[in-house]
Protein backbone atom coordinates (compact mmCIF):
# COMPACT_ATOMS: atom_id res chain seq x y z
CA UNK A 1 0.00 0.00 0.00
CA UNK A 2 2.99 2.28 -0.29
CA UNK A 3 1.50 4.14 -3.24
CA UNK A 4 -1.32 5.96 -1.38
CA UNK A 5 0.93 7.16 1.40
CA UNK A 6 3.96 8.20 -0.61
CA UNK A 7 2.92 8.79 -4.22
CA UNK A 8 0.44 11.36 -5.53
CA UNK A 9 -3.12 10.08 -5.77
CA UNK A 10 -4.21 9.07 -9.30
CA UNK A 11 -7.82 8.12 -9.78
CA UNK A 12 -9.92 6.11 -12.24
CA UNK A 13 -13.53 7.28 -11.97
CA UNK A 14 -16.40 4.96 -12.88
CA UNK A 15 -19.73 6.71 -12.55
CA UNK A 16 -20.68 10.25 -11.53
CA UNK A 17 -18.48 12.72 -13.40
CA UNK A 18 -18.94 15.36 -10.71
CA UNK A 19 -16.49 13.35 -8.59
CA UNK A 20 -13.87 13.51 -11.35
CA UNK A 21 -14.37 17.28 -11.70
CA UNK A 22 -13.95 17.77 -7.96
CA UNK A 23 -10.70 15.81 -7.93
CA UNK A 24 -9.35 17.75 -10.92
CA UNK A 25 -10.15 20.96 -9.01
CA UNK A 26 -7.79 19.63 -6.33
CA UNK A 27 -5.09 18.94 -8.95
CA UNK A 28 -5.58 15.18 -8.74
CA UNK A 29 -5.08 13.34 -12.03
CA UNK A 30 -8.30 11.49 -13.02
CA UNK A 31 -9.23 9.15 -15.87
CA UNK A 32 -12.98 9.12 -16.43
CA UNK A 33 -14.43 5.85 -17.72
CA UNK A 34 -17.39 6.11 -20.10
CA UNK A 35 -19.20 3.45 -18.13
CA UNK A 36 -22.24 1.59 -19.48
CA UNK A 37 -23.91 -1.42 -17.86
CA UNK A 38 -22.11 -4.53 -19.15
CA UNK A 39 -24.04 -6.86 -21.46
CA UNK A 40 -26.49 -4.02 -22.14
CA UNK A 41 -27.68 -4.40 -18.55
CA UNK A 42 -29.32 -7.78 -19.26
CA UNK A 43 -28.96 -9.86 -16.08
CA UNK A 44 -28.81 -13.30 -17.78
CA UNK A 45 -26.12 -12.18 -20.25
CA UNK A 46 -24.19 -10.62 -17.40
CA UNK A 47 -24.30 -13.91 -15.53
CA UNK A 48 -22.88 -15.73 -18.57
CA UNK A 49 -20.10 -13.14 -18.89
CA UNK A 50 -19.20 -13.54 -15.23
CA UNK A 51 -19.05 -17.31 -15.59
CA UNK A 52 -16.78 -16.97 -18.63
CA UNK A 53 -14.51 -14.64 -16.64
CA UNK A 54 -14.35 -17.14 -13.78
CA UNK A 55 -13.31 -19.83 -16.27
CA UNK A 56 -10.63 -17.49 -17.61
CA UNK A 57 -9.15 -17.14 -14.16
CA UNK B 1 -32.30 15.47 -11.12
CA UNK B 2 -32.58 19.16 -12.00
CA UNK B 3 -35.19 17.93 -14.45
CA UNK B 4 -37.39 16.52 -11.67
CA UNK B 5 -37.09 19.77 -9.76
CA UNK B 6 -38.05 21.90 -12.77
CA UNK B 7 -41.10 19.77 -13.58
CA UNK B 8 -42.21 19.56 -9.93
CA UNK B 9 -42.63 23.36 -9.97
CA UNK B 10 -45.37 23.05 -12.57
CA UNK B 11 -48.88 23.76 -11.27
CA UNK B 12 -50.93 20.61 -10.69
CA UNK B 13 -47.88 18.35 -10.49
CA UNK B 14 -47.40 16.87 -7.03
CA UNK B 15 -44.54 14.39 -7.51
CA UNK B 16 -41.89 13.69 -10.11
CA UNK B 17 -39.32 10.93 -10.09
CA UNK B 18 -36.49 10.57 -12.59
CA UNK B 19 -34.59 7.30 -12.29
CA UNK B 20 -32.45 5.02 -14.40
CA UNK B 21 -34.36 1.79 -15.11
CA UNK B 22 -32.10 -0.55 -13.14
CA UNK B 23 -33.76 -3.56 -11.47
CA UNK B 24 -33.18 -1.95 -8.03
CA UNK B 25 -34.81 1.30 -9.14
CA UNK B 26 -37.71 -0.60 -10.73
CA UNK B 27 -38.32 -2.27 -7.38
CA UNK B 28 -38.25 1.13 -5.65
CA UNK B 29 -40.75 2.54 -8.15
CA UNK B 30 -43.09 -0.40 -7.67
CA UNK B 31 -42.93 -0.04 -3.90
CA UNK B 32 -43.49 3.70 -4.09
CA UNK B 33 -46.52 3.20 -6.33
CA UNK B 34 -44.85 5.18 -9.13
CA UNK B 35 -45.10 2.25 -11.54
CA UNK B 36 -47.09 -0.95 -11.89
CA UNK B 37 -45.90 -4.42 -12.93
CA UNK B 38 -46.86 -3.78 -16.56
CA UNK B 39 -45.20 -0.41 -16.73
CA UNK B 40 -41.66 -1.47 -15.94
CA UNK B 41 -40.21 -2.24 -19.33
CA UNK B 42 -37.30 0.14 -19.16
CA UNK B 43 -33.74 -1.15 -19.01
CA UNK B 44 -30.75 0.11 -17.02
CA UNK B 45 -29.76 2.44 -19.88
CA UNK B 46 -33.19 4.09 -19.95
CA UNK B 47 -34.33 7.09 -17.97
CA UNK B 48 -37.74 6.53 -16.41
CA UNK B 49 -39.93 9.54 -15.69
CA UNK B 50 -42.84 9.09 -13.30
CA UNK B 51 -45.22 11.98 -12.72
CA UNK B 52 -48.08 12.31 -10.24
CA UNK B 53 -50.45 15.11 -11.18
CA UNK B 54 -54.00 16.35 -10.59
CA UNK B 55 -55.09 14.99 -13.98
CA UNK B 56 -53.79 12.72 -16.69
CA UNK B 57 -53.64 15.62 -19.13
CA UNK B 58 -51.39 17.59 -16.74
CA UNK B 59 -49.17 14.53 -16.26
CA UNK B 60 -48.70 14.07 -20.02
CA UNK B 61 -48.06 17.79 -20.41
CA UNK B 62 -45.35 17.55 -17.73
CA UNK B 63 -43.74 14.59 -19.49
CA UNK B 64 -43.68 16.48 -22.80
CA UNK B 65 -41.97 19.40 -21.06
CA UNK B 66 -39.46 16.98 -19.57
CA UNK B 67 -38.67 15.60 -23.01
CA UNK B 68 -38.04 19.11 -24.33
CA UNK B 69 -35.84 19.84 -21.32
CA UNK B 70 -33.78 16.70 -21.95
CA UNK B 71 -33.33 17.43 -25.66
CA UNK B 72 -32.18 20.98 -24.91
CA UNK B 73 -29.76 19.78 -22.25
CA UNK B 74 -28.26 17.28 -24.66
CA UNK B 75 -27.88 19.87 -27.46
CA UNK B 76 -25.92 22.08 -25.09
CA UNK B 77 -23.42 19.63 -23.70
CA UNK B 78 -21.70 18.30 -26.81
CA UNK B 79 -18.17 18.99 -27.82
CA UNK B 80 -16.16 17.32 -25.05
CA UNK B 81 -13.26 15.75 -26.84
CA UNK B 82 -11.16 14.46 -23.91
CA UNK B 83 -10.19 10.84 -24.28
CA UNK B 84 -12.21 8.66 -21.99
CA UNK B 85 -11.91 4.88 -22.10
CA UNK B 86 -14.99 2.69 -21.90
CA UNK B 87 -13.68 0.24 -19.28
CA UNK B 88 -11.44 -0.04 -16.27
CA UNK B 89 -8.96 -2.06 -18.35
CA UNK B 90 -8.83 0.74 -20.93
CA UNK B 91 -8.37 3.34 -18.20
CA UNK B 92 -5.45 1.44 -16.71
CA UNK B 93 -3.83 1.05 -20.12
CA UNK B 94 -4.05 4.83 -20.57
CA UNK B 95 -3.04 5.68 -16.98
CA UNK B 96 -1.03 2.77 -15.54
CA UNK B 97 0.09 4.85 -12.55
CA UNK B 98 -3.49 4.99 -11.20
CA UNK B 99 -3.76 4.07 -7.53
CA UNK B 100 -7.47 4.31 -6.70
CA UNK B 101 -10.81 3.59 -8.36
CA UNK B 102 -13.84 5.71 -7.48
CA UNK B 103 -16.97 3.72 -8.17
CA UNK B 104 -20.47 5.23 -8.21
CA UNK B 105 -22.20 3.01 -10.79
CA UNK B 106 -25.59 1.42 -9.87
CA UNK B 107 -25.31 -1.05 -6.99
CA UNK B 108 -26.11 -4.10 -9.13
CA UNK B 109 -22.86 -3.59 -11.09
CA UNK B 110 -20.73 -1.99 -8.41
CA UNK B 111 -19.39 -5.13 -6.70
CA UNK B 112 -18.05 -6.55 -9.96
CA UNK B 113 -16.34 -3.28 -10.91
CA UNK B 114 -14.89 -2.97 -7.41
CA UNK B 115 -13.56 -6.55 -7.51
CA UNK B 116 -11.99 -5.92 -10.92
CA UNK B 117 -10.35 -2.77 -9.56
CA UNK B 118 -8.94 -4.59 -6.51
CA UNK B 119 -7.62 -7.39 -8.71
CA UNK B 120 -5.91 -4.73 -10.82
CA UNK B 121 -4.15 -3.49 -7.67
CA UNK B 122 -6.27 -0.38 -7.07
CA UNK B 123 -7.61 0.91 -3.79
CA UNK B 124 -11.37 1.44 -4.05
CA UNK B 125 -13.69 4.23 -2.95
CA UNK B 126 -17.11 2.58 -3.35
CA UNK B 127 -19.80 5.29 -3.32
CA UNK B 128 -22.50 2.95 -4.68
CA UNK B 129 -25.09 1.56 -2.31
CA UNK B 130 -27.27 -1.54 -2.73
CA UNK B 131 -24.20 -3.78 -2.52
CA UNK B 132 -25.02 -7.01 -0.66
CA UNK B 133 -23.31 -7.87 2.64
CA UNK B 134 -21.88 -11.03 1.07
CA UNK B 135 -20.31 -8.96 -1.72
CA UNK B 136 -19.02 -6.48 0.84
CA UNK B 137 -17.29 -9.24 2.82
CA UNK B 138 -15.81 -10.79 -0.35
CA UNK B 139 -14.52 -7.39 -1.52
CA UNK B 140 -13.00 -6.54 1.85
CA UNK B 141 -11.28 -9.92 2.13
CA UNK B 142 -9.85 -9.48 -1.36
CA UNK B 143 -8.65 -5.97 -0.48
CA UNK B 144 -6.97 -7.09 2.73
CA UNK B 145 -5.25 -9.97 0.97
CA UNK B 146 -3.81 -7.46 -1.49
CA UNK B 147 -3.07 -4.86 1.20
CA UNK B 148 -5.54 -2.41 -0.36
CA UNK B 149 -8.32 -0.22 1.05
CA UNK B 150 -11.95 -0.89 0.18
CA UNK B 151 -13.83 2.21 1.35
CA UNK B 152 -17.58 1.66 1.49
CA UNK B 153 -19.96 0.50 0.17
CA UNK B 154 -22.17 3.58 0.48
CA UNK B 155 -19.08 5.61 1.34
CA UNK B 156 -19.81 9.30 0.99
CA UNK B 157 -16.55 10.87 2.06
CA UNK B 158 -12.84 10.10 2.27
CA UNK B 159 -9.56 12.00 2.39
CA UNK B 160 -6.48 10.46 0.85
CA UNK B 161 -3.18 12.26 1.05
CA UNK B 162 -4.84 15.66 1.43
CA UNK B 163 -7.41 15.21 -1.38
CA UNK B 164 -11.11 15.03 -0.56
CA UNK B 165 -13.10 12.26 -2.28
CA UNK B 166 -16.87 12.41 -2.72
CA UNK B 167 -18.70 14.79 -0.40
CA UNK B 168 -15.74 16.39 1.31
CA UNK B 169 -15.01 19.70 2.98
CA UNK B 170 -11.91 21.65 2.07
CA UNK B 171 -9.70 20.86 5.06
CA UNK B 172 -5.99 21.35 5.61
CA UNK B 173 -3.67 18.39 5.17
CA UNK B 174 -2.28 17.43 8.55
CA UNK B 175 -1.51 14.80 11.14
CA UNK B 176 -4.93 13.42 12.13
CA UNK B 177 -6.02 10.10 10.64
CA UNK B 178 -9.74 9.35 10.72
CA UNK B 179 -11.61 6.10 10.31
CA UNK B 180 -15.33 6.65 9.93
CA UNK B 181 -18.33 4.52 9.03
CA UNK B 182 -19.73 6.83 6.41
CA UNK B 183 -20.02 10.42 5.29
CA UNK B 184 -21.26 13.26 7.45
CA UNK B 185 -19.64 12.02 10.67
CA UNK B 186 -16.25 12.28 8.99
CA UNK B 187 -17.16 15.64 7.43
CA UNK B 188 -18.20 17.04 10.83
CA UNK B 189 -15.04 15.91 12.64
CA UNK B 190 -12.68 16.92 9.80
CA UNK B 191 -14.29 20.38 9.53
CA UNK B 192 -14.15 20.91 13.26
CA UNK B 193 -10.49 19.89 13.39
CA UNK B 194 -9.82 22.37 10.58
CA UNK B 195 -11.40 25.13 12.68
CA UNK B 196 -9.23 24.05 15.63
CA UNK B 197 -6.12 24.42 13.45
CA UNK B 198 -5.52 20.71 12.81
CA UNK B 199 -5.47 18.92 9.46
CA UNK B 200 -6.23 15.46 8.10
CA UNK B 201 -3.63 12.93 6.92
CA UNK B 202 -6.14 10.37 5.65
CA UNK B 203 -9.86 9.95 6.31
CA UNK B 204 -10.91 6.41 5.57
CA UNK B 205 -14.63 5.65 5.15
CA UNK B 206 -15.27 1.99 5.91
CA UNK B 207 -19.03 1.86 5.22
CA UNK B 208 -21.91 1.78 7.69
CA UNK B 209 -21.93 -2.03 8.03
CA UNK B 210 -18.23 -2.59 8.67
CA UNK B 211 -18.67 -3.07 12.43
CA UNK B 212 -21.66 -5.40 12.04
CA UNK B 213 -21.37 -9.06 13.02
CA UNK B 214 -21.48 -10.06 9.33
CA UNK B 215 -18.57 -7.89 8.22
CA UNK B 216 -16.73 -8.14 11.54
CA UNK B 217 -14.86 -4.84 11.37
CA UNK B 218 -12.63 -6.11 8.53
CA UNK B 219 -11.87 -2.70 7.05
CA UNK B 220 -11.75 -0.81 10.37
CA UNK B 221 -8.99 -3.15 11.53
CA UNK B 222 -7.22 -2.89 8.19
CA UNK B 223 -7.50 0.92 8.23
CA UNK B 224 -5.95 0.97 11.72
CA UNK B 225 -3.07 -1.01 10.32
CA UNK B 226 -2.80 1.39 7.35
CA UNK B 227 -2.69 4.44 9.64
CA UNK B 228 -0.29 2.86 12.12
CA UNK B 229 2.26 2.59 9.28
CA UNK B 230 1.57 6.04 7.87
CA UNK B 231 4.32 8.50 8.77
CA UNK B 232 1.98 11.53 8.40
CA UNK B 233 -0.53 10.22 10.95
CA UNK B 234 0.20 11.10 14.59
CA UNK B 235 -3.24 10.42 16.08
CA UNK B 236 -6.32 8.50 14.99
CA UNK B 237 -10.02 9.24 15.48
CA UNK B 238 -12.42 6.34 15.12
CA UNK B 239 -16.00 7.46 14.45
CA UNK B 240 -18.97 5.12 14.07
CA UNK B 241 -22.15 3.79 15.48
CA UNK B 242 -21.37 1.23 18.23
CA UNK B 243 -19.89 -2.02 16.94
CA UNK B 244 -21.81 -5.26 17.23
CA UNK B 245 -21.09 -6.82 20.66
CA UNK B 246 -19.30 -9.66 18.87
CA UNK B 247 -17.03 -7.23 17.02
CA UNK B 248 -16.27 -4.78 19.84
CA UNK B 249 -13.67 -7.00 21.60
CA UNK B 250 -11.70 -7.30 18.33
CA UNK B 251 -11.63 -3.52 17.92
CA UNK B 252 -10.67 -2.97 21.57
CA UNK B 253 -7.92 -5.55 21.25
CA UNK B 254 -6.54 -3.85 18.14
CA UNK B 255 -6.65 -0.45 19.87
CA UNK B 256 -4.78 -1.83 22.89
CA UNK B 257 -1.80 -2.69 20.72
CA UNK B 258 -2.13 0.44 18.53
CA UNK B 259 0.95 2.49 19.27
CA UNK B 260 -0.39 5.96 18.32
CA UNK B 261 -2.77 8.06 20.44
CA UNK B 262 -6.41 7.57 19.44
CA UNK B 263 -9.86 8.94 20.17
CA UNK B 264 -12.91 6.69 19.96
CA UNK B 265 -16.41 8.02 19.28
CA UNK B 266 -19.00 5.26 18.96
CA UNK B 267 -22.19 7.33 18.93
CA UNK B 268 -24.61 5.85 21.44
CA UNK B 269 -22.05 3.80 23.34
CA UNK B 270 -20.65 5.16 26.58
CA UNK B 271 -17.37 4.21 28.11
CA UNK B 272 -14.87 6.20 30.18
CA UNK B 273 -12.42 7.85 27.81
CA UNK B 274 -14.66 7.61 24.74
CA UNK B 275 -16.01 10.78 23.16
CA UNK B 276 -19.78 11.08 23.46
CA UNK B 277 -20.37 13.36 20.47
CA UNK B 278 -18.66 14.19 17.17
CA UNK B 279 -17.77 17.58 18.64
CA UNK B 280 -16.18 15.97 21.69
CA UNK B 281 -14.16 13.72 19.37
CA UNK B 282 -12.73 16.72 17.49
CA UNK B 283 -11.89 18.58 20.70
CA UNK B 284 -10.35 15.47 22.27
CA UNK B 285 -8.06 14.98 19.26
CA UNK B 286 -6.94 18.62 19.27
CA UNK B 287 -6.37 18.58 23.05
CA UNK B 288 -4.40 15.30 22.94
CA UNK B 289 -2.11 16.75 20.26
CA UNK B 290 -1.39 19.65 22.61
CA UNK B 291 -0.68 17.24 25.46
CA UNK B 292 -3.86 18.27 27.25
CA UNK B 293 -6.95 16.41 28.42
CA UNK B 294 -10.32 17.51 27.06
CA UNK B 295 -13.29 17.77 29.39
CA UNK B 296 -16.60 18.82 27.80
CA UNK B 297 -18.40 21.81 29.36
CA UNK B 298 -21.92 21.47 30.71
CA UNK B 299 -23.87 22.98 27.82
CA UNK B 300 -26.88 23.91 29.95
CA UNK B 301 -24.80 25.73 32.57
CA UNK B 302 -23.33 28.29 30.15
CA UNK B 303 -23.92 31.97 30.84
CA UNK B 304 -26.62 33.74 28.87
CA UNK B 305 -28.33 30.61 27.56
CA UNK B 306 -31.48 31.09 29.61
CA UNK B 307 -31.83 34.69 28.44
CA UNK B 308 -31.19 33.72 24.84
CA UNK B 309 -33.94 31.10 24.93
CA UNK B 310 -36.34 33.45 26.74
CA UNK B 311 -35.82 36.05 24.00
CA UNK B 312 -36.95 33.53 21.36
CA UNK B 313 -40.27 32.94 23.09
CA UNK B 314 -41.68 36.38 23.83
CA UNK B 315 -43.66 36.31 27.05
CA UNK B 316 -42.18 32.92 27.84
CA UNK B 317 -45.31 31.17 26.58
CA UNK B 318 -44.78 27.62 25.41
CA UNK B 319 -47.31 26.14 23.03
CA UNK B 320 -46.45 22.54 23.88
CA UNK B 321 -45.00 21.88 20.46
CA UNK B 322 -42.10 19.45 20.23
CA UNK B 323 -38.88 19.26 18.23
CA UNK B 324 -38.90 18.39 14.54
CA UNK B 325 -35.46 17.52 13.17
CA UNK B 326 -35.14 17.77 9.38
CA UNK B 327 -31.72 16.42 8.49
CA UNK B 328 -29.63 15.94 5.37
CA UNK B 329 -26.73 14.12 7.09
CA UNK B 330 -27.41 10.58 8.33
CA UNK B 331 -24.85 10.57 11.12
CA UNK B 332 -25.89 14.06 12.21
CA UNK B 333 -29.53 12.91 12.36
CA UNK B 334 -28.50 9.86 14.36
CA UNK B 335 -26.46 11.92 16.82
CA UNK B 336 -29.32 14.39 17.32
CA UNK B 337 -31.74 11.53 17.89
CA UNK B 338 -29.52 10.10 20.62
CA UNK B 339 -29.09 13.46 22.33
CA UNK B 340 -32.78 14.38 22.17
CA UNK B 341 -33.91 10.97 23.46
CA UNK B 342 -31.55 11.44 26.40
CA UNK B 343 -33.03 14.86 27.17
CA UNK B 344 -36.67 14.63 26.12
CA UNK B 345 -37.64 10.95 26.25
CA UNK B 346 -39.31 9.38 23.23
CA UNK B 347 -38.24 10.81 19.89
CA UNK B 348 -39.51 9.08 16.76
CA UNK B 349 -37.12 8.21 13.91
CA UNK B 350 -38.17 8.65 10.27
CA UNK B 351 -41.84 8.53 11.23
CA UNK B 352 -44.55 11.11 10.81
CA UNK B 353 -45.72 10.52 14.36
CA UNK B 354 -44.87 11.54 17.90
CA UNK B 355 -44.34 14.87 19.66
CA UNK B 356 -40.61 14.90 18.92
CA UNK B 357 -39.40 13.61 15.56
CA UNK B 358 -36.15 13.21 13.68
CA UNK B 359 -36.35 12.74 9.93
CA UNK B 360 -33.21 11.79 8.04
CA UNK B 361 -34.29 13.16 4.67
CA UNK B 362 -31.25 11.60 3.02
CA UNK B 363 -32.60 8.14 3.86
CA UNK B 364 -33.62 5.97 0.90
CA UNK B 365 -37.30 6.28 1.77
CA UNK B 366 -37.24 10.05 1.15
CA UNK B 367 -35.01 10.07 -1.92
CA UNK B 368 -36.95 7.85 -4.34
CA UNK B 369 -36.40 9.51 -7.70
CA UNK B 370 -35.24 12.76 -6.14
CA UNK B 371 -31.85 14.14 -5.32
CA UNK B 372 -30.30 13.80 -1.87
CA UNK B 373 -31.09 16.86 0.29
CA UNK B 374 -27.37 17.66 0.50
CA UNK B 375 -27.37 18.11 -3.28
CA UNK B 376 -30.75 19.77 -3.62
CA UNK B 377 -32.14 21.67 -0.60
CA UNK B 378 -35.67 21.95 -2.09
CA UNK B 379 -37.08 18.83 -0.41
CA UNK B 380 -36.16 20.23 2.98
CA UNK B 381 -37.56 23.63 2.07
CA UNK B 382 -40.86 21.85 1.32
CA UNK B 383 -40.71 19.96 4.63
CA UNK B 384 -40.10 23.24 6.50
CA UNK B 385 -43.25 24.74 5.00
CA UNK B 386 -45.23 21.73 6.19
CA UNK B 387 -43.91 21.93 9.78
CA UNK B 388 -46.97 22.79 11.83
CA UNK B 389 -47.61 22.32 15.52
CA UNK B 390 -43.94 22.10 16.49
CA UNK B 391 -42.03 24.31 18.92
CA UNK B 392 -38.62 23.95 17.26
CA UNK B 393 -37.35 22.91 13.86
CA UNK B 394 -33.81 21.54 14.09
CA UNK B 395 -31.63 21.52 10.95
CA UNK B 396 -28.17 20.57 9.78
CA UNK B 397 -26.38 22.15 6.84
CA UNK B 398 -23.51 20.29 5.21
CA UNK B 399 -21.20 22.30 2.97
CA UNK B 400 -18.27 21.10 0.91
CA UNK B 401 -17.58 19.70 -2.52
CA UNK B 402 -20.54 17.77 -3.90
CA UNK B 403 -23.07 19.67 -1.76
CA UNK B 404 -25.48 22.29 -3.14
CA UNK B 405 -24.00 25.64 -4.20
CA UNK B 406 -26.18 27.58 -1.77
CA UNK B 407 -27.92 25.21 0.65
CA UNK B 408 -28.88 28.01 3.05
CA UNK B 409 -30.71 30.12 0.43
CA UNK B 410 -33.78 27.91 -0.27
CA UNK B 411 -34.01 26.94 3.43
CA UNK B 412 -33.90 30.59 4.52
CA UNK B 413 -36.70 31.50 2.10
CA UNK B 414 -38.87 28.67 3.43
CA UNK B 415 -38.03 29.58 7.04
CA UNK B 416 -39.05 33.22 6.49
CA UNK B 417 -42.34 32.06 4.99
CA UNK B 418 -42.97 29.59 7.84
CA UNK B 419 -42.16 32.22 10.46
CA UNK B 420 -44.49 34.64 8.69
CA UNK B 421 -47.33 32.21 9.45
CA UNK B 422 -46.18 31.19 12.94
CA UNK B 423 -43.97 33.65 14.81
CA UNK B 424 -43.50 31.29 17.75
CA UNK B 425 -41.75 28.61 15.63
CA UNK B 426 -38.05 28.53 16.56
CA UNK B 427 -35.41 27.40 14.04
CA UNK B 428 -32.11 25.98 15.29
CA UNK B 429 -29.26 24.80 13.07
CA UNK B 430 -25.60 23.89 12.87
CA UNK B 431 -23.38 24.08 9.81
CA UNK B 432 -20.68 21.58 8.88
CA UNK B 433 -18.15 23.43 6.78
CA UNK B 434 -14.82 25.21 6.57
CA UNK B 435 -13.64 28.67 5.54
CA UNK B 436 -12.25 27.20 2.29
CA UNK B 437 -15.40 25.35 1.22
CA UNK B 438 -16.85 26.50 -2.11
CA UNK B 439 -20.04 27.76 -0.40
CA UNK B 440 -18.31 30.01 2.21
CA UNK B 441 -19.14 28.94 5.75
CA UNK B 442 -19.43 32.51 6.99
CA UNK B 443 -21.88 33.49 4.26
CA UNK B 444 -24.08 30.40 4.76
CA UNK B 445 -24.28 31.07 8.52
CA UNK B 446 -25.16 34.71 7.82
CA UNK B 447 -28.01 33.73 5.45
CA UNK B 448 -29.50 31.45 8.12
CA UNK B 449 -29.11 34.02 10.89
CA UNK B 450 -30.71 36.72 8.74
CA UNK B 451 -33.72 34.41 8.40
CA UNK B 452 -33.95 34.27 12.22
CA UNK B 453 -32.26 30.88 12.69
CA UNK B 454 -30.22 30.29 15.86
CA UNK B 455 -26.97 28.80 14.54
CA UNK B 456 -24.92 26.78 17.04
CA UNK B 457 -21.27 25.77 16.61
CA UNK B 458 -21.97 22.03 16.47
CA UNK B 459 -24.69 19.49 15.77
CA UNK B 460 -24.68 18.32 19.41
CA UNK B 461 -25.06 21.88 20.72
CA UNK B 462 -27.90 22.56 18.28
CA UNK B 463 -29.76 19.45 19.54
CA UNK B 464 -29.25 20.46 23.18
CA UNK B 465 -30.37 24.02 22.47
CA UNK B 466 -33.50 22.71 20.72
CA UNK B 467 -34.24 20.48 23.73
CA UNK B 468 -33.88 23.43 26.11
CA UNK B 469 -36.34 25.52 24.09
CA UNK B 470 -39.11 22.93 24.51
CA UNK B 471 -38.02 21.83 27.99
CA UNK B 472 -36.68 24.86 29.90
CA UNK B 473 -36.26 22.77 33.09
CA UNK B 474 -33.04 21.53 31.51
CA UNK B 475 -31.61 24.97 32.23
CA UNK B 476 -32.27 24.60 35.95
CA UNK B 477 -29.77 21.76 36.12
CA UNK B 478 -32.30 19.08 37.03
CA UNK B 479 -32.91 17.55 33.62
CA UNK B 480 -29.52 16.72 32.20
Amino acid sequence: MKDLRRKPLRVVNLGLEIFADELRDQNVSVTQVRWRPPAGGKPHLLEILEKLEELDR
Amino acid sequence: MRLAREIRRKAGVSEVAALMGTPANQEIMLQAGLADEDGVEAGPNDLVLAVEADSQALAFEAIEEAKTFLTQARAGDGGASDFSPSSLVGALAAAPESSLAMISVPGAYAAKEAMDALRSGLHVFLFSDNVSVDDEVALKREAIERDLLLMGPDCGTAYIGGAGLGFANAVKPGRVGCIAASGTGLQAVASQLDALGEGISHGIGVGGRDLSAEVGGLMTLHALDFLSNDPQTEIVALISKPPDPEVLPRIEEALKSFHKPHVVCFLGAEKPGWAETLEDAGHAVAATLKGETYRPDDFFAQAGLKEKIASLKPGGALDGGGVLGLFSGGTLAHESHLILEGLLGDVSWNEDAGRHRILDLGDDRYTVGRPHPMVDPESRAEAILQAEGFGVVLLDLVLGRGSAQDPAGPLARAIKEARGKDRSLVFVASVVGTADDPQSLEEQVRILEDAGVVVLPSNAQAARFAAAVVRPELLEGDGS
